[in-house]
């Protein structure tokens, strides 16, 4: 069987991103420019910065992609693109420029969903790793509970109401001070912290029975600092970080470890940004291996936003015989298995 | 010499073959459709019907701004891809010099507005000093207020002709308020042209202009309100 090679390119957020991936699981070049610094002076992404941000750089990146993977454009077997979701000013900025150079070099695209990327990184941490399994996706956008039935086939089993997990992150370190991005921040004081010192809500919601609700407990946490100010009683925001972080955890742990014995999966997968966090990381492991489930997880690397991960799931489309048009367009609402 | 020039900074998305002295083919879409989805396939449709290959062209040609933040990352986002795909130079053209030769030769002040939205306009203003394509420039690419331009051009003194999409916006505020002669634009001369562009990159380009693919930027001429308010925070402390 002839070697698939993609040159993929993401830029959703606030990450510029190439990559070359061999055959979905092997990368050959993975470049990442994260603008993060930038945005922390405002306390979050901003759309148009980022949009600015990503044009000055796109060139250089994939070039540098190229580069790192000691091929040539013309060797590529297909261009891959995240189209959605995501920011739009972004998203368009990757969009128009892959289809550019996809079009002039005679490659053709492959149009990617940003979340089936995420979950595709752990084809390429666990080389054994096959459908079908279940996936937790918890980022600063997105929170989704996901049978992977096969490759390309999705179904979402539960998603955020209100709130991504990590939102609520950013939101909380807000609060306590802690700042931009809270993920990473939450995580490291939380080690000094009591996490069973303050009882937040583990919310249930109204709709399918694995849907996540974070709102609620950002709520909670805002008036429990409200309330200890007020009353003038001292806030250890080591605690607060790590008894807020515990209630994230249990609600997403709990719900899945529900969900896999209900839909009886022996694969248990976790991706996406807040996928890095060492104390989530350290709770699947411990469920999972409770229940006797394979549990599998990629390194923090291929947590954030990446364009080896679109690469690999652009090469189960490309299997798929899924090639985009010239029209290929921004869809910054774009659903799982919509396409 | 051939160059493929494209202009998407506006309502008008615009891609033009120019071959030597001669426009070869045009195509201009004023639609509601988004620049995304028209700008490569109108590209596409260009070269099929011409017969020509992008990879027989010399240097490629983009309106680099100002316009719309996104229409003009969608034009400079396609060129770089194109420039890094065909490895091809690009030639920068300005959205208001290119505008400017909707009055080419004209004896007066050319005078390009785009609509700006928050009461402002993006603009600038040439002269022809001989049928050369490239104008001379006597007032920078600016975004000011329409009552800021009107005093400069009242300066100069001299007959205006009018270009641009902020001509509809502010048409009945130039016909009242500006103290000298001027010239509306028609249907054929409002808007953006890639064969403007086309020309004004052929000449920049002899000039020895284009630059490689990763070096083009857009000219935005405003910085995000994100940013800008940020700054009036810190100048207020």
């Amino acid at each position: 069987m002839e070697d698939v090679y993609i040159l993929a390119i993401e830029s959703s957020c606030d990450e510029t991103a190439a990559a070359v991936v061999k055959n979905g699981r092997e990368i050959l070049s993975n470049v990442i420019y994260s603008q993060i610094d930038l945005h922390t002076l405002y306390g979050g992404v901003v759309p148009e910065i980022a949009s600015r941000k990503h044009i000055d750089k796109i060139n250089q990146v994939v070039s540098k992609a190229i580069e790192d993977s000691k091929m040539e454009l013309k060797d590529m077997s297909a261009v891959a693109v995240t189209y959605g979701p995501g920011l739009v000013g972004p998203l368009l900025v990757g969009v128009s420029f892959a289809k550019a150079m996809a079009y002039a070099a005679k490659l053709p695209v492959i149009g990617v969903h940003h979340i089936e990327g995420h979950i595709c990184a752990n084809y390429i941490a666990n080389q054994e790793l096959e459908p079908p399994f279940m996936c937790l996706v918890v980022s600063g956008g997105h929170t989704h509970l996901v049978k992977v039935a096969d490759y390309g086939e999705y179904e979402i089993l539960g998603r955020t109401e209100d709130d991504a997990a990590g939102e609520a992150f950013d939101k909380v370190a807000r609060a306590i001070g802690l700042g931009y991005p809270g993920g990473p921040k939450i995580d490291r004081v939380s080690k000094s912290g009591n996490p069973e010192a303050i009882k937040f809500p583990r919310a249930k919601v109204g709709g399918s029975e694995y849907d996540f609700s974070f709102s609620g407990l950002k709520s909670a946490v805002l008036n429990y600092l409200n309330t200890a100010s007020m009353n003038n009683e001292k806030i250890v925001t080591e605690d607060v970080a790590a008894s807020f972080q515990q209630a994230v955890i249990d609600v997403l742990v709990g719900h899945s470890m529900e969900a896999l014995d209900r839909y009886n999966f022996k694969k248990f997968a976790i991706a996406g940004g807040v996928a890095s966090n060492s104390s989530l990381r350290a709770a699947f492991e411990e469920a999972c291996a409770q229940k006797g489930v394979e549990f599998f997880l990629p390194p923090p690397i291929l947590c954030t936003d990446n364009a080896a991960m679109i690469g690999s799931a652009a090469y189960y489309e490309y299997k798929r015989g899924t090639r985009s048009g010239l029209d290929l367009n921004a869809v910054p609402n774009l659903k799982l298995g919509e396409r | 010499m051939k160059i493929l020039a494209m202009d998407s900074s506006g309502l008008v998305a615009s891609v033009a073959f120019l071959e030597d002295e001669k426009i070869k083919g045009l195509i201009n879409i004023n639609y509601q459709k988004t620049h995304s989805q028209t700008l490569l396939p109108m590209l596409d449709e260009l070269l099929k019907t011409l017969g020509d290959s992008l990879d027989d062209v010399d240097y490629l040609a983009c309106a680099n701004g100002p316009g719309s933040f996104t229409g003009l990352r969608i034009g400079v986002a396609t060129v770089k891809g194109l420039g890094l795909g065909l490895g091809k130079k690009v030639v920068e053209v300005s959205t208001l010099e290119a505008l400017a030769l909707n009055w080419q030769g004209v004896d007066g002040v050319v005078c390009p507005i785009m609509d700006a939205r928050r009461s402002q306009v993006y603009t600038a203003a040439y002269i022809f000093e001989d049928q050369d394509a490239v104008p001379k420039e006597i007032i920078a690419p600016v975004n000011c207020t329409i009552d800021e331009l009107f005093e400069k051009l009242a300066a100069n003194g001299k007959k205006v002709f009018f270009t641009g999409d902020g001509v509809p916006v502010y048409r009945e505020y130039i016909e009242s308020n500006l103290k000298v002669p001027f010239v509306l634009p028609s249907a054929v001369n409002e808007y953006q042209n890639a064969a403007n562009v086309a020309v004004l990159g052929k000449a920049y380009a002899m000039e020895g202009k284009a630059v490689d693919a990763s070096l083009v930027t857009p000219v935005y001429l405003r910085k995000p309100q994100a940013e800008r308010e940020r700054e009036a925070l810190l100048n207020a402390e």
